[in-house]
C-alpha cells in the first residue's frame, strides 16, 4: 500500500520569519513559484530539505517551512552531497547565486553535476554581488562598472549553461523570475528529473543591477529577444512567431519565416537529449546589443538518464554485504591474526 | 652481505669511489659480516624449475628472510601462511618462494662459521589475547565500532592526504558494515559532506592532516554553530604549510584549540599510542554525539603508521553510545531546535520527522528558537553557552590518571599524544635510579579532566615534553598558572627515551 502523504498548501510553506530581501527583489517571485509548485509534487513536507550557501538568494531556506540549512559561502552543494548520499529518500534542493555557485563554490558546483546526485540546484543569477552591496560577479559582463570595478570589469564572464554542459550535467535549464508560469513548469521538470537538475534563474537585483535582464523579461522586447525551447517543437521566436532558427551544419542562423516563405517545420526541432545541439544552444549567449545576435534560450537545454551517485553508493553496500555477509564487529576487532599471552 | 651485489656496476651506482669496495676497505671491521652469494644460491635452490631467470631472481628476498628466521630463532609459519594467501593461485610461484625461504633457513643452520643465534623474548605484557594494530587502522575500527554501538550510519567524507589516507583505505574495505565513504573534490567538500550527513542523522566524520585541517576551519565553525555531531581527525605532520608530509610533529594543537574565526570552542582529544587511536576516536564519537558538537581527535604520523600489540576489546565491553533523535515537539505546540538538555546539548532533529521542520545556519541564533538574532546580549549569552557546553563534557569523561609513579612528588612529566612511549620508558628508568619522578599523559585536552589541576599542584615541578615549540604548556600555564617547563623538539622526529631521561637527570642535578 502506498503511504498516505498528508496534503499541504503553499500557505503551509510560509514561515514565521520576516522576509529580509529588498522590496521589489526578484527573489520574492522565485520563493512564491517554489511554494506554489512544491505542494503539488507529492513529496511529504518533512522529507524536503533546502540547503543554501551565502548571499541574498541563500536566505531562501528561512522562508520555506521545510527542513533547511543556511550554510557557508559556496558550500551548499558539498553539504547537500553528504545529505543526499546518506539519506537518498529525501528531496534535496540547493539554493544558490552566481557568486555562491560560480565563484567561491565553483568547484563544488561542477563536481556535484558530474557525480549526478539527485538534487535540484536553483541558481539565482543576478550578475552582481548584492549582499556585499554591489561588486561585479563571475557572470557580470565585461566592462561592467561596479563598486569594485570603477574602470569597468576586465573579467570574462562565465556562461553558466555552457559550464554545466561541460561538467556533464544531466539536466540543464534556464528560466526567469518575471515569468511565473515558465518558472513553475521548469521547477516541476527539475524535480521530475532523477539526477542533478541545474536551473539557472535570471533574477533582477533592483538595487545594485536593476534591469540586467530587462531585454528578456519586458513585454516590449521579450518576444524578439528570447527563444522558448519545447521538446519536439521547432525553435521559433519573434513578435508574431515569425522567426526561426535553422542549423546550417553547426552554424545556427535566424530565418525570417515570412520573408522566406519557409515553414516552422523546416526549422531546428528541439531535442532535449541531443548533447551536441544542447551545446550549440548553450552558446546562444551573445550580447543583445550586437547586431544579428541570436535570441537567448529559455527552457530545458538538455536531459540525460544516468545512474545517480547515491544509488551507486548504496548499491556497493548491498553488494559488499551479499559478498562478505553483514559485518561482525567482534571479528573485525579481532582481525586475522591473534596470539595469547599467559 | 650478498656478495653478488658488490660488482663494479652496483658500486658505481652506489656512488662508491672508483677502486674502493666496502667489503675490502676495512670500513666494516666493527661489524660481523656474513658473506653469501644470494643470487647464486637462490638459482641453485630452484634448479629445474620452469620459472624464468627473472622470476627466480625475484625470490632472493625469501632466501635472506629464511636466513633471518634462523638467526633470530623464530617460527616461519606466519610467512608461509602469507605466501600461501598471496600466491595460492600461482602454485609454481608459491612453491618457488617456499623453497627459497627454506633454503635460506637451512643454509644458515648448516653454515658452520655462524654460531650466534639471537632469541628475542616476547615483551612483557599483560596476559590476554592480542593482535597487531596500526594507528590509522585503529582509528578506522573505532569509527565502525562507534557507528555500530550507536546504531548510526557512518559517513566518512575525506580528501586524500599524507599521513591520513590509510583511514579512508581501511574504511572503504568495510562496506559490509554499512560504511559510506566519500572521496570529495577537496578538503572543504570533505568536511561539508560530513556535516550534511550529520544533519541527516549519520555519524559524520572527516580526517586530514594540518594543511587540510586549515582548509576545513570555516566549516568546523559552521558545525559548532549548527551544533551537530562531527568527528574531525587530524593526523598531524610537520608544518607549517606543506611542511614535512612524511614526518611527525605535534604542532597543530593550537590550530585545534583556536584555529577558527570568532570564539569557537571545539572539544579536543589526543591518542597516545597506535592502539590508543581506537580509544580516543571512539571517545571522540561518543563526545560528539552526547554534546552535539564537532570534536577534534589528534593523532600524528608516528602513531598513525606505527604498530603495536593490542589487547583488542570485545564489542560488548565498549562504552554504550546512546542517540536520542528528537521525535516530538519540545515546547507545547512548538519545536525549539536550540532548547538544551542536561548536557547543554540541543535536540538532534533530522529531516523526515513530521512536525519538526526547522532551519539552522551559521548566523548567530536566538537562544532556544534558533531564529536569526543579532541582539547584543543574546550573542554574548550564546558565545558563553557554547563554551559552557564544551566545559560540561568534563562531567562525562574519565578522571586524569597517573601512568607511572605517584600522584604527588618532586617532578611530574606531563605528556600528550605520541610522546607516550618515550616518556614512560624514561620515567621508568629514572625511577629505577631512585629519582622522584612521575608520568601523567593527557588524552582529553579540551576540556581537561576535572582533577588535572589537583595533580599538577601536587608536584614541585612539571616538565612538558612536546614535539613543537611549546603549545600544551601555554594552555596549562594559562589555565592553572603553573611555572611549567617545556622540553621541545621540532625536527620531524619523535623523542628518544634518552632525551627525556637526560632532561630528568639534569633537573635533579645528576
Amino acid at each position: 500500500m502506498e503511504p498516505v502523504i498528508e496534503k499541504f498548501t503553499n500557505k503551509d510553506l510560509v514561515t514565521d520569519q520576516e522576509i529580509r530581501w529588498c522590496p521589489g527583489c526578484g527573489d520574492y517571485s522565485i520563493v512564491k513559484q517554489a511554494q506554489t509548485v512544491i505542494p503539488e509534487l507529492g513529496i511529504p513536507r518533512e522529507n524536503i530539505v533546502f540547503i543554501s550557501g551565502i548571499g541574498c538568494s541563500s536566505r531562501f531556506p528561512y522562508y520555506m517551512e521545510t527542513y533547511g540549512m543556511h550554510s557557508i559561502h559556496g558550500r551548499a552543494a558539498a553539504i547537500a552531497s553528504g545529505l543526499k548520499g546518506s539519506r537518498p529518500e529525501l528531496s534535496v534542493w540547493i539554493v544558490t547565486g552566481d557568486g555562491d555557485a560560480l565563484s567561491i563554490g565553483g568547484n563544488h558546483t561542477i563536481h556535484i553535476l558530474r557525480r549526478n546526485f539527485d538534487v535540484n540546484i536553483l541558481l539565482f543569477n543576478n550578475e552582481i554581488y548584492g549582499l556585499t552591496k554591489g561588486q561585479y560577479s563571475p557572470t557580470s559582463e565585461q566592462g561592467k562598472v561596479t563598486k569594485s570595478t570603477p574602470m569597468g570589469s576586465i573579467d570574462h564572464p562565465f556562461n553558466p549553461i555552457a559550464l554545466c554542459m561541460g561538467a556533464d550535467a544531466t539536466f540543464v535549464a534556464r528560466s526567469m523570475d518575471r515569468d511565473p508560469k515558465h518558472l513553475q513548469a521548469i521547477l516541476r521538470r527539475a524535480n521530475e528529473h532523477k539526477g542533478a537538475s541545474f536551473v539557472e534563474i535570471y533574477q533582477n537585483c533592483n538595487v545594485f543591477n536593476d534591469g540586467a535582464f530587462e531585454i528578456f523579461t519586458e513585454k516590449s522586447s521579450k518576444k524578439n529577444e528570447t527563444l522558448f525551447m519545447e521538446a519536439g517543437k521547432p525553435l521559433i521566436f519573434g513578435e508574431n512567431s515569425d522567426k526561426g532558427i535553422h542549423l546550417d551544419g553547426f552554424t545556427p542562423t535566424i530565418v525570417d519565416l515570412t520573408a522566406t516563405g519557409m515553414s516552422a517545420n523546416d526549422m531546428w526541432i528541439h531535442d532535449e537529449t541531443d548533447r551536441v545541439k544542447a551545446g550549440i544552444l548553450s552558446r546562444f549567449f551573445d550580447n543583445p546589443k550586437n547586431p544579428n545576435h541570436l535570441p537567448r534560450p529559455f527552457g530545458v537545454f538538455y536531459v540525460e538518464k544516468r545512474e545517480c551517485y547515491e544509488d551507486s553508493m548504496a548499491k556497493q553496500l548491498v553488494d559488499a554485504k551479499a559478498k562478505k555477509g553483514e559485518g561482525d564487529l567482534d571479528s573485525l576487532l579481532r582481525g586475522r591474526e591473534t596470539w595469547t599471552v599467559n | 652481505m650478498n656478495t653478488d651485489g658488490f660488482d663494479p656496476k652496483n658500486l658505481r651506482l652506489a656512488n662508491i669511489p672508483e677502486a674502493e669496495n666496502p667489503l675490502e676497505n676495512h670500513s666494516l671491521d666493527n661489524y660481523k659480516v656474513i658473506r653469501m652469494d644470494v643470487t647464486k644460491m637462490t638459482r641453485a635452490a630452484l634448479e629445474g624449475s620452469d620459472l624464468g631467470v627473472k622470476e627466480i631472481d625475484r625470490a632472493k628476498n625469501m632466501f635472506v628472510l629464511g636466513f633471518l628466521y634462523w638467526m633470530y630463532n623464530r617460527e616461519m609459519t606466519h610467512t608461509l601462511k602469507f605466501l600461501d594467501e598471496k600466491f595460492g593461485k600461482k602454485p609454481d610461484i608459491l612453491d618457488a618462494n617456499v623453497k627459497v625461504l627454506k633454503a635460506g633457513y637451512n643454509f644458515a643452520e648448516t653454515r658452520e662459521e655462524m654460531s650466534t643465534r639471537y632469541t628475542i623474548n616476547p615483551a612483557k605484557i599483560a596476559p590476554g589475547t592480542y593482535r597487531n594494530i596500526m594507528g590509522n587502522q585503529a582509528a578506522a575500527l573505532a569509527l565502525i565500532a562507534a557507528a555500530q554501538k550507536s546504531g548510526l550510519q557512518l559517513f566518512y567524507g575525506t580528501y586524500p592526504i599524507t599521513p591520513a589516507s590509510d583511514i579512508l583505505h581501511e574504511l572503504s574495505k568495510q562496506k559490509n558494515f554499512g560504511v559510506k565513504t566519500f572521496q570529495a573534490e577537496d578538503e572543504i567538500a570533505a568536511i561539508c559532506s560530513s556535516i550534511g550527513a550529520s544533519f541527516g542523522g549519520s555519524l559524520g566524520v572527516t580526517a586530514s592532516s594540518g594543511p587540510g585541517i586549515a582548509l576545513k576551519a570555516e566549516a568546523m565553525g559552521l558545525a559548532l554553530m549548527l551544533e551537530l555531531p562531527l568527528v574531525i581527525i587530524n593526523v598531524q605532520r610537520g608544518g607549517p604549510s606543506t611542511g614535512l608530509p612524511t614526518k611527525t610533529e605535534q604542532s597543530d594543537l593550537m590550530q585545534a584549540y583556536h584555529g577558527r574565526n570568532g570564539e569557537a570552542p571545539i572539544p579536543i582529544v589526543a591518542a597516545a599510542t597506535p592502539s590508543d587511536c581506537f580509544n580516543m576516536v571512539y571517545e571522540a564519537c561518543r563526545i560528539a554525539i552526547m554534546s552535539m558538537s564537532p570534536v577534534i581527535m589528534l593523532s600524528d604520523g608516528y602513531i598513525a603508521n606505527g604498530a603495536e600489540p593490542w589487547m583488542f576489546p570485545k564489542s560488548a565491553d565498549l562504552k554504550p553510545i546512546t542517540v536520542k533523535f528528537a521525535k516530538d515537539k519540545n515546547a507545547g505546540e512548538k519545536f525549539l531546535p536550540y532548547k538544551r538538555d542536561e548536557n547543554l546539548s540541543r535536540p538532534w532533529a533530522v529531516p523526515g520527522v513530521k512536525g519538526l521542520e526547522h532551519r539552522i545556519g551559521g548566523i548567530e541564533k536566538q537562544h532556544e528558537t534558533g531564529n536569526i538574532s543579532y541582539e547584543a546580549k543574546n550573542h554574548e549569552f550564546m558565545v558563553q553557552m557554547r563554551e559552557a557546553k564544551v566545559e560540561k563534557i568534563a562531567d562525562y569523561i574519565p578522571a586524569q590518571d597517573i601512568e607511572v609513579g605517584t600522584d604527588k612528588g618532586k617532578l611530574l612529566i606531563l605528556g600528550w599524544g605520541s610522546t607516550f612511549g618515550a616518556i614512560k620508558s624514561a620515567v621508568l628508568q629514572a625511577r629505577e635510579k631512585g629519582l622522584d619522578v612521575s608520568h601523567a599523559h593527557v588524552r582529553y585536552i579540551k576540556p581537561f579532566p576535572k582533577n588535572l589541576g589537583e595533580i599538577l599542584y601536587g608536584f614541585e615541578h612539571v616538565i612538558i615534553p612536546e614535539l613543537n615549540s611549546g603549545q600544551l604548556i601555554k594552555i596549562l600555564r594559562d589555565k592553572f598558572l603553573i611555572p611549567a617547563e617545556g622540553l621541545n623538539k621540532v625536527q620531524g622526529m619523535p623523542f628518544t627515551a634518552e632525551e627525556i631521561l637526560t632532561k630528568i637527570e639534569n633537573h635533579f642535578g645528576k
